[in-house]
């Protein structure tokens, strides 16, 4: 046998394991989810066939087309408000802060990153409830006599989310800043650039793939969370995938959340697409 | 402007904390509610919380699946990115875009997946399937952090190793992975930190054992107190613990 084709067995040796893993416990479940998802409900029975009554009951029924569109609408505005307030906050740690205090202020400002995820959308309740801290200052202050609605309405799901995302997003848009030698904007600028000019023109299209990558992780991890929506959102309007859970938990009515999660899977396929000319997702 | 910035950077880090701030407050407050006002200060939500038994039993369970998932997803994906950086093997983008693929899909799909699969096979909800489904998330994780600290300075001393009789395993045992030791300690804590967090895959593959994550999950039901606050500042606390020595073991060694 030639070395080559020697090394090309042990190759696949070495990778075999976390293919198979992957295949049998990612692929395949994906697979008989969409195999499910054309199944019907008969009772509490599922009746296997080739059914697409699911899919023309998403589209059809105000509930599901609801919880869609408030999903997209919640995540849209939640990357968009998340990548606004970290990029300012990734630029002054790389380009503010003396280099040797950087990593302490970028560990700093993730460090709730590392609390408890159901706990850390608890947090949020106690400030943002109706007794909560919020509410009690500002009353305390009189600046108000009522307390305000905030928990139980999208905007603690937005604020919870934000919080979440602007502690990711300024880890990746940091990393892609700190990179960039720093000699570009010195050129920029002898080359008679504004400061203003050297960042859209130089800084900004260089960072680019750091802000997508992230903006890309934000939507995905936030179009598919359970948690957040829950706690703080109440139940006063659903996303996709409290609808999802409520399916698999009320009805017991696998083929609907089935044919769901196929939905929401193919909203982040088409997301995906929609920025894959600038992911970097194997640099993270 | 530095003004400017200063105070941008103050107002971020206020709100940053400000949750964080008012659960570990609150999680001291001699009273039943964790809201204003602040009554004074007690440990005996601490000491309620420590002596639960069902917390305790699902903090060890969370351990457990975190770090046994975690092991096998670092392994798979420390063997799987040393055969894609040092093999040329045909279809290599493909092979990379599967291993990576699970990163992009939400893990409420993974664990429905999962769950459908398991039905039809009749396997029953445990923290053996939770730990399968946390493999999954955190192999693409593993894979990456591996495959891109591989360069070609390592290559050199594994040929070295090789042309002096070391068999492929000593190679990687013995060689490869000591050269990559501080991004494969932070693969590995990275992912106990993801699994031992995760909710969803947890909550819809175990029954009666639970995880840490849907224990306190079902303590929310019961509305708000001081305990919750309680488990969710010693989480916290282990959590810092473990990524201030995380920062001085392996990064300041590796400096």
């Amino acid at each position: 046998m030639s070395l080559a084709a020697k090394d090309r067995r042990l190759g696949w040796g070495l990778i075999a394991p976390a293919l198979i893993w992957t295949a049998a416990f990612f692929i395949l479940p994906f697979l008989a989810m969409l195999a499910l998802s054309f199944a019907t409900m008969d009772g509490r029975e599922v009746v296997r066939g080739f059914d697409p009554g699911n899919y023309v009951r998403i589209f059809t029924d105000p509930t599901m087309l609801g919880a869609l569109g408030n999903s997209l609408e919640i995540t849209v505005v939640v990357t968009v408000i998340s990548v606004l307030l970290a990029y300012p906050l990734a630029a002054i740690i790389a380009f503010r802060v003396p280099a040797q205090w950087q990593r302490l202020a970028l560990l700093m400002a993730v460090l709730p990153f590392w609390t408890s995820y159901v706990v850390r959308s608890y947090s949020w309740l106690l400030v943002l409830g109706q007794n909560g801290v919020v509410n009690k200052a500002l009353m305390g202050l009189g600046v108000m006599a009522e307390p305000l609605e905030i928990a139980s309405t999208r905007a603690a799901t937005v604020i919870g989310f934000v919080h979440f995302f602007v502690m990711l997003l300024t880890l990746t848009i940091y990393a892609n800043l700190i990179q960039l030698p720093p000699n570009y904007a010195r050129a920029a600028q002898d080359l008679g650039a504004s400061r203003w000019q050297t960042f859209t023109h130089v800084i900004l299209p260089l960072t680019l793939p750091g802000v997508v990558t992230g903006a890309f992780l934000t939507f995905v991890l936030c179009i598919g969370d359970y948690i957040t929506p829950q706690i703080l959102g109440g139940n006063a309007e659903l996303t996709l995938p409290q609808l999802i859970m409520l399916q698999l938990g009320r009805s017991g009515n696998f083929p609907l959340a089935s044919a769901l999660s196929v939905v929401l899977m193919a909203v982040v396929t088409l997301a995906y697409f929609a920025s894959s000319r600038w992911l970097r997702l194997d640099r993270v | 402007m530095r003004v400017l910035s200063f105070l941008y950077l103050a107002l971020a880090y206020a709100f940053v904390f400000l949750p964080v701030v008012v659960l570990v407050v609150f999680s001291f407050q001699d009273g039943r509610l964790p809201v204003p006002p602040f009554k004074g200060v007690t440990l005996d939500w601490y000491a309620k919380v420590l002596g639960d038994g069902d917390l305790m039993a699902a903090l060890v369970n969370s351990l457990l699946v975190a770090v046994v998932s975690s092991l096998v997803a670092l392994t798979l994906g420390f063997l799987a990115a040393h055969a894609l950086a040092r093999v040329r093997l045909p279809g290599l983008v493909l092979m990379r875009g599967v291993l990576i693929a699970p990163m992009t899909v939400s893990y409420l799909i993974i664990a429905l997946g999962l769950l459908t699969v398991f039905n039809s096979l009749g396997i029953r909800p445990s923290l053996w399937a939770t730990g399968i489904g946390h493999v999954v998330i955190n192999l693409p994780l593993c894979f990456a952090i591996a495959y891109a600290a591989m360069g070609d300075h390592q290559k050199a001393a594994e040929r070295a190793a090789r042309d002096l009789g070391a068999a492929e395993w000593q190679v990687l045992a013995l060689v490869s992975a000591p050269m990559l030791t501080a991004p494969l300690a932070a693969a590995f804590f990275l992912s106990v930190t993801f699994s031992w967090d995760e909710f969803i895959i947890a909550f819809l593959l175990t029954r009666f054992d639970v995880t840490l994550p849907v224990e306190i999950w079902s303590m929310l039901k019961s509305g708000l107190s001081p305990a919750t606050n309680a488990v969710g500042s010693l989480v916290f606390l282990v959590s810092v613990t473990l990524v201030i020595l995380l920062e001085i073991l392996v990064f300041r060694r590796a400096k």
